[in-house]
C-alpha cells in the first residue's frame, strides 16, 4: 500500500505543476504577474530598476519559474485595492470559510447518509420515493435563490434568524450568536449537497444489497437488520468516502455565493468583491489555494480508500 | 397474460433501438410530465416574438405595478411588462444551456475519442490536463474566466462550454478503453479501417448513451451556473433579461418583501426547468441501458453515473439492475 501511496503522489506532482502553470497562464492574461508579486506602490523611478532586477524582458517561462520561486516562499503578490499581502489576507478570513464549510459537510452527511441508506433498504415504497423527489428538488434549486427564500421566510416574515454576517453588529459574539447566524448559510449549502449526495449513496447501496455475498447472508439464516448493518453497511463506508471527497471542491464553490449572499466574512467574500473589483492577485492567489487544496482532498481520499478496503486493486 | 400488456411480443421483436428506448421511456410517468412541461416552456420561448403582449425593453407601464390585467406579471421597477420580460429570459437562458452543453458535448466527446483511441503520451497528456483543468473549483474558473474576459452572453456561453468538457471526456474515454477491447472493433483495425471509420463509425454510435445522459446533467447544470452568474452580474447583463439578472432585483428588502411578482416567477422557473431536465436525464438513463430488467418502476429512483474513474463510476451507473 506504500507503493500506491508514492505513486499517487508522483502522479499528483505534475498535476500540481500543471495547476501552476495555468494560473500563471491566466495571470498573464490579466496583466504581468511578476508586477503583481512586488505591489503597487512603487515610483517610476523604481520601477525602471525593478523592471531588470524582475526580469521582465527575460523570456516568458523564466518569469515562471521566478513567480514560481517566489510562490514557494509564500509570497503570492499583493493585492491591488488594499496593497495588503494576499497570503496574509488569505490566512484572516480563513477561519470562518472553513468553520461554514465544516459545519456544511457534517451537517450535509447527516442529512444524506441516512436517508440513502434507508431509501435504498425500503426500494420502492412511499418513504424512498419522497426522499428520491425531495433530493432531486434539493440539488436543482439555485444556492441563491433558496438563500432568497430563507432570508425572506426566517429574517422578515419570522424575524427569529439574522439576514447577514457573522456576530451580531456590536457585540463581541459569542458560539451561540455565530450559530445563530450560521444556520442559514449553512441550510443552503447542505441542501444542495444533500441533493447529490441522497442519490448517489442510495444507489451505491443498493448495488451493495444485490451482491451474491449478502443474498448468501440472508440464505444462511441471519436477520435482515444484522444483514444490513453488518455486512451492508460496512462496504457502504467507500462510496460513503468517495462523496465526501466530490464535495470538498463543491463546497469551496458554493461556498463563495453564499458568503457573498450573508455577508460571511470568509474567503468567498473576499473572492467575490476581488473579482468585483477585478483584483487579480487576490483572485490567483485564491484559486491556485483551492486548486492545491482540492488535489490534496482527492489524494486523501483515494488513500482513505486503499485503507478502508483492501479489496479495491488498483494497478 | 397477453391482455395486460400493452404492447405485444411480435411488436417488441419489431422494434428498432429508439423504439425501445422511448417505449421504457414512456412508463417513467413524471419524467413524461417534466417532458412534456419542457415542450411547453421551449415552445414558449421559441414563440417569444409572437406571443410576448409587450416588447421586454420597452417601458410601457407604471414603474413595479402589481400584477393586473394590462400586465399579467406585474411591471418591474422602470416599468417593463414583466411576462414578455420573463418570455425573453427564458429563451436567453434555454439558448445558454443548450449551447454550453453542444460546445462541452463537442469538446469532450474529441478529447475522450482521442485520448482512449490513441493511448500512450496522448491519453496520458489528455488525462493530465483533465485533471488539472478538473482540479480547480468550477465555479472559481468560471467566475474569474468571468471576471477577466468581459461579461455578455457570447463570453458565458464560451465559458461554460469551455470549463463542462472534463467530465463527459472522462467519460467518454472510459466507453472507448473498453469498447478497444470488443471484437468488433478489433477486427475492424485488423481489416485496415480508416481510423475515421473506426471512431466515428463503430466506437461514437455505441457510447451516445451514456453521452446522452451526462448531457442532460449538464445542461441543467449550465443553466444553474448561468443564473448564478447573471445574477451576481457576471453574466448576461442588462437590458438583456435573463433568469437569473431579473433575479438581481430581489436583494434588496423593499422587492424581496413587497413585490414578490419580482422574483417568484422567475426563480421558480428555473427550479421547474432544471428539475425537469434532470427528471428527463434520470429517465432517460434508465430507458437507455440496456442491462437493466425492465420493471414498472416510479421515476427518478436511479442515480445518474458520476464521473470518478477507477471503476467507481461503472458502480453507480448499473444502480438497480435486477429487482
Amino acid at each position: 500500500m506504500t507503493k500506491y501511496i508514492i505513486k499517487r503522489l508522483l502522479i499528483a506532482l505534475p498535476t500540481l505543476i500543471g495547476i501552476t502553470i495555468i494560473d500563471y497562464a491566466i495571470m498573464c492574461f490579466a496583466g504581468s504577474p511578476l508586477e503583481m508579486m512586488q505591489g503597487a506602490r512603487i515610483s517610476q523611478a523604481a520601477v525602471a530598476a525593478k523592471e531588470a532586477a524582475l526580469g521582465l524582458d527575460k523570456p516568458f517561462y523564466i518569469q515562471y519559474i521566478m513567480w514560481l520561486g517566489q510562490l514557494l516562499q509564500g509570497n503570492m503578490g499583493f493585492s491591488i485595492k488594499s496593497y495588503e499581502a494576499v497570503s496574509s489576507m488569505i490566512g484572516s478570513h480563513l477561519g470562518p470559510t472553513l468553520l461554514l464549510m465544516g459545519v456544511s459537510l457534517i451537517v450535509s452527511l447527516i442529512m444524506s447518509v441516512p436517508a440513502g441508506i434507508y431509501s435504498a433498504i425500503h426500494q420502492y415504497s412511499k418513504g424512498d420515493y419522497a426522499v428520491v423527489t425531495a433530493s432531486f428538488f434539493g440539488s436543482s434549486i439555485p444556492g441563491f435563490f433558496l438563500s432568497l427564500l430563507l432570508v425572506y421566510i426566517f429574517n422578515v416574515t419570522l424575524g427569529i434568524l439574522p439576514s447577514g454576517g457573522m456576530v451580531t453588529l456590536g457585540t463581541s459574539g459569542g458560539a451561540g450568536d455565530v450559530a445563530a447566524h450560521m444556520v442559514m448559510p449553512v441550510l443552503v449549502l447542505s441542501v444542495s449537497m444533500a441533493g447529490t449526495n441522497i442519490r448517489y449513496i442510495r444507489s451505491a447501496v443498493l448495488e451493495i444489497l444485490q451482491q451474491d455475498y449478502l443474498r448468501t447472508a440472508r440464505a444462511k439464516g441471519i436477520g435482515r437488520r444484522s444483514v444490513i448493518y453488518k455486512h451492508a453497511l460496512r462496504n457502504a463506508l467507500v462510496p460513503i468516502v468517495t462523496v465526501i471527497g466530490m464535495q470538498i471542491p463543491v463546497l469551496f464553490g458554493g461556498a463563495v455565493i453564499v458568503e457573498q449572499l450573508f455577508s460571511w466574512p470568509g474567503l468567498g467574500l473576499m473572492t467575490m468583491s476581488a473579482i468585483l473589483n477585478r483584483d487579480y492577485p487576490v483572485i490567483m492567489g485564491v484559486c491556485l489555494l483551492s486548486a492545491v487544496v482540492v488535489l490534496l482532498a482527492n489524494l486523501v481520499t483515494d488513500i482513505v480508500y486503499a485503507v478502508v478496503n483492501p479489496a479495491i486493486q488498483y494497478d | 397474460m397477453d391482455k395486460h400488456r400493452v404492447t405485444t411480443y411480435e411488436d417488441i421483436a419489431r422494434e428498432n433501438y429508439w423504439q425501445t428506448v422511448w417505449r421504457r421511456f414512456r412508463h417513467h410517468r413524471l419524467a413524461c410530465v417534466s417532458l412534456a412541461v419542457l415542450a411547453v416552456i421551449c415552445t414558449a420561448a421559441i414563440l417569444a416574438p409572437v406571443i410576448a403582449p409587450y416588447d421586454p425593453e420597452e417601458i410601457a407601464g407604471p414603474f413595479g405595478a402589481a400584477p393586473s390585467f394590462k400586465f399579467i406579471l406585474g411591471t418591474d421597477q422602470i416599468g417593463r411588462d414583466m411576462l414578455s420580460r420573463l418570455l425573453y429570459a427564458t429563451r436567453i437562458s434555454l439558448l445558454v444551456g443548450v449551447l454550453a452543453t453542444a460546445i462541452s458535448t463537442a469538446i469532450g466527446v474529441i478529447l475522450g475519442l482521442l485520448g482512449g483511441y490513441f493511448g500512450g503520451w496522448l491519453d496520458i497528456a489528455i488525462m493530465r490536463f483533465t485533471d488539472m483543468v478538473m482540479s480547480f473549483p468550477y465555479i472559481l474558473l468560471v467566475l474569474v474566466a468571468a471576471a477577466i474576459f468581459e461579461p455578455g452572453l457570447w463570453s458565458i456561453i464560451l465559458i461554460l462550454g469551455f470549463v463542462d468538457w472534463p467530465g463527459i471526456a472522462r467519460l467518454v474515454r472510459g466507453n472507448v478503453l473498453s469498447l478497444r477491447e470488443t471484437n468488433f472493433v478489433k477486427s475492424s483495425i485488423v481489416a485496415g479501417m480508416p481510423v475515421r471509420h473506426i471512431l466515428f463509425s463503430d466506437i461514437l454510435p455505441n457510447t451516445v448513451a451514456p453521452i446522452l445522459v451526462y448531457a442532460t446533467s449538464v445542461m441543467a447544470l449550465s443553466m444553474l451556473d448561468e443564473a448564478s452568474l447573471s445574477f451576481l452580474g457576471m453574466g448576461v447583463q442588462p437590458p438583456a433579461a435573463s433568469l437569473g439578472n431579473m433575479l438581481n432585483s430581489a436583494q434588496s428588502m423593499t422587492v424581496l418583501t413587497k413585490q414578490p411578482w419580482l422574483w417568484l416567477p422567475p426563480g421558480l422557473l428555473i427550479v421547474i426547468l432544471v428539475v425537469a431536465i434532470n427528471f428527463v436525464g434520470d429517465a432517460l438513463r434508465d430507458a437507455l441501458d440496456p442491462s437493466a430488467v425492465m420493471t414498472i418502476r416510479k421515476a427518478g429512483t436511479a442515480v445518474p453515473g458520476d464521473e470518478k474513474e477507477d471503476g467507481k463510476g461503472s458502480h453507480a451507473e448499473k444502480g438497480e439492475g435486477a429487482v
